[in-house]
C-alpha cells in the first residue's frame, strides 16, 4: 500500500533522515518505534508534503505519489479541537473545509460519537468534555478525512493509563470496521506491540530504519502475554544499546 | 464587596473629596468647579452636551468601522504576502510618530470643517493598534493546527474562515478595546482644530469664556461615550470569543 523508498532530509547541512525506505501493506498498522527527537515527526511532514524531501521516492498502491496529501488523515498527541466549534463540528471538518456537509454527513458524525462513546456530546464545545472524550473527538475526526491511510504522530501520550487503554481498543475497532492503512510514530513500546501489525525501530541522528519486527499472535493480545513481553525486552535491549 | 461595585465607590470617594475640597477652600468656580456644579450643569445644559456629544459619537464610531475595515484588509495581506509585510511594516511604525496634532490641520485642509476630517484622525489614530493585533493574532496560531489543516486539503479561503480568523479574534478585540478608548482623542483633536459642532469644539468655546465648569462637563460626556463604546466592544466581543473566559479581563 505504502513503499518509501530512500527517504533523505537535512537541515542546516545536518543529516536528520538518511537513507529511509519501509512497505505498509493495505489494511495493517505499522509503528515506527523510536526515541525522542529521532526525526518521527520531520518523516510525517514530508509524507504530508509539508517540507520538501532531498531524495528518495514514495510510492501510493504502486504508483509514485509527490506526497500522501489527499491520502491520508493526520492525529496528533494533542486533540487540536478548536475550541470555537462544538464536538460535532469539530470531527466534520475535514468535510466542512470542502463542502457543507450534508444530512448523511451529520448522521454519520453522530453515529461514529455512538461507537466512540461520545453519544449525546455533539453539542457540546471541547471545554465542557475530558481530555479523553476530546481525544476521542479528534479520533471521529480522523475517520471523517475519509482517506484509506492514517497516519498517527504518539496519538495517546497526552492521556492518562485508563484513557489510553479505551483508545487503544477503539484504535483496533476503527482499523477493523474501517480497514484503514495506519502507521504510527510513538516511543512507547507497549503501545506499538499491542497495537502494530509490525514494528520498525528507528535510530536517531540520522533516522534510519534499524529493524523490522513482525508481530503476529494467533490470539488477541494482552499487555502481561509472554510472547509480547519477550518482544518488549528484545526492542528495549536494542533501543538502550543503541543510547549507550 | 462584589466587583463591579468598586469602580463606583472609587468614584464616590474620588467626586466627594473634590466636592469637599472645592467647599472648604477659597477656590474659584473658574479655576475648579466642585463635582455637584459640574453634575447640575449637565442636568441644565443636557440637549446642548447631547447634540455635540451625538456628534463626536458619530465621528468616532464612523471611525472606527473604517479603521477596522482597513487593518482587517491590511493586516490580512501582510499575513498572506510577507512581502507586503516587510514593505508595509515600517511605514506603519514612522506612520505612529506623526504627532497627531500636525496631522489634523492637513486632514482638515484637505477634507474640509465637516465631519469627514474628524473620522479620519479617529480612524488614524486608532488604525494602528488594530491592524498590529489582528496580525499578532494570525500569526501566533499554533504550527499543528496549520499541519492539521493541511492535511484536511483545506484552501486559503478555508483555513482563514475556520482556523485562522476565530483565532485571532481574541487579539482583534484586545486590540479594539483599546482603539475605541483613544478613538475620542483622534476625534477631539480634529474638532479642537477646525469644527462647528462635537464636544471638542464645545471644550474650546468653553474655554474661551473662562466657563470652565461646561469644560468638565464635556469631559465627563466623553468619558461616559468612550466607557459605553468599550462597554460595547466587550458585549460584542462576549458573543464572539465565547469560548475565552473575558469576565476578568478590563
Amino acid at each position: 500500500m505504502i513503499e518509501v523508498k530512500n527517504f533523505t532530509k537535512s537541515f542546516h547541512n545536518r543529516l536528520v533522515i538518511g537513507d529511509f525506505s519501509f512497505f505498509a501493506g493495505e489494511g495493517t498498522l505499522t509503528a515506527l518505534l523510536g526515541p525522542s527527537g529521532c526525526g518521527k515527526s520531520t518523516f510525517f511532514d514530508l509524507l504530508m508534503g509539508n517540507i520538501s524531501r532531498d531524495g528518495g521516492q514514495l510510492f501510493l498502491a504502486g504508483k509514485e505519489v509527490p506526497d500522501l496529501k489527499n491520502a491520508a488523515a493526520f492525529m496528533a498527541q494533542k486533540d487540536l479541537l478548536l475550541p470555537w466549534l462544538t464536538l460535532r463540528e469539530n470531527a466534520l471538518l475535514p468535510v466542512s473545509v470542502k463542502k457543507t456537509p450534508s444530512a448523511s454527513d451529520l448522521r454519520e458524525a453522530d453515529e461514529l460519537f455512538e461507537i466512540l462513546g461520545l453519544g449525546g456530546t455533539g453539542d457540546l464545545y471541547p471545554r465542557h468534555v475530558s481530555g479523553g472524550m476530546a481525544q476521542r473527538c479528534a479520533l471521529a475526526r480522523t475517520i471523517l478525512f475519509r482517506t484509506p491511510i492514517v497516519l498517527l504522530d504518539e496519538p495517546f501520550s497526552a492521556v492518562d493509563a485508563i484513557t489510553r487503554q479505551t483508545l487503544r481498543s477503539l484504535l483496533l475497532q476503527i482499523r477493523s470496521n474501517f480497514r484503514k492503512t495506519l502507521l504510527m510514530i510513538t516511543h512507547d513500546v507497549e503501545d506499538a506491540l499491542l497495537l502494530a501489525d509490525s514494528i520498525i525501530i528507528l535510530s536517531s541522528a540520522p533516522m534510519t530504519a534499524r529493524e523490522k519486527l513482525v508481530i503476529s499472535t494467533p490470539k488477541e493480545k494482552r499487555s502481561g502475554d509472554p510472547f509480547l513481553q519477550a518482544k518488549k525486552e528484545k526492542i528495549l535491549a536494542m533501543l538502550q544499546e543503541k543510547a549507550s | 464587596m462584589k466587583r463591579n461595585v468598586l469602580p463606583f465607590v472609587f468614584l464616590a470617594g474620588f467626586l466627594l473629596s473634590w466636592e469637599f475640597f472645592c467647599r472648604s477652600s477659597e477656590i474659584q468656580p473658574f479655576i475648579l468647579p466642585a463635582p455637584s456644579r459640574i453634575l447640575l450643569l449637565i442636568a441644565e445644559e443636557a440637549p446642548l452636551l447631547l447634540m455635540h456629544g451625538a456628534s463626536t459619537a458619530i465621528e468616532i464610531i464612523f471611525g472606527t468601522v473604517l479603521s477596522v475595515i482597513a487593518a482587517v484588509i491590511l493586516a490580512t495581506a501582510m499575513f498572506l504576502f510577507p512581502a507586503a509585510e516587510k514593505a508595509l511594516a515600517p511605514i506603519l511604525v514612522a506612520s505612529q510618530a506623526i504627532p497627531v496634532f500636525a496631522l489634523a490641520p492637513l486632514l482638515i485642509a484637505w477634507l474640509g470643517y465637516g465631519m469627514g476630517s474628524k473620522i479620519l484622525m479617529a480612524a488614524v489614530i486608532i488604525f494602528f493598534p488594530v491592524t498590529v493585533s489582528l496580525l499578532q493574532g494570525f500569526k501566533s496560531c499554533g504550527t499543528d493546527l496549520e499541519r492539521l489543516f493541511s492535511a484536511m486539503g483545506a484552501n486559503t479561503w478555508k483555513t482563514f474562515r475556520f482556523l485562522y480568523w476565530p483565532w485571532a479574534m481574541p487579539y482583534f478585540f484586545a486590540g479594539l478595546r483599546v482603539a475605541v478608548s483613544v478613538a475620542a482623542i483622534g476625534a477631539v483633536i480634529g474638532e479642537w482644530v477646525g469644527s462647528m459642532r462635537g464636544l471638542g469644539f464645545l471644550m474650546m468655546q468653553a474655554n474661551a469664556r473662562l466657563r470652565t465648569d461646561l469644560v468638565f462637563a464635556s469631559i465627563a460626556v466623553l468619558s461616559a461615550l468612550s466607557i459605553f463604546l468599550w462597554k460595547t466592544v466587550s458585549f460584542f466581543e462576549k458573543k464572539c470569543v465565547h469560548w475565552i473566559d473575558t469576565t476578568n479581563s478590563l
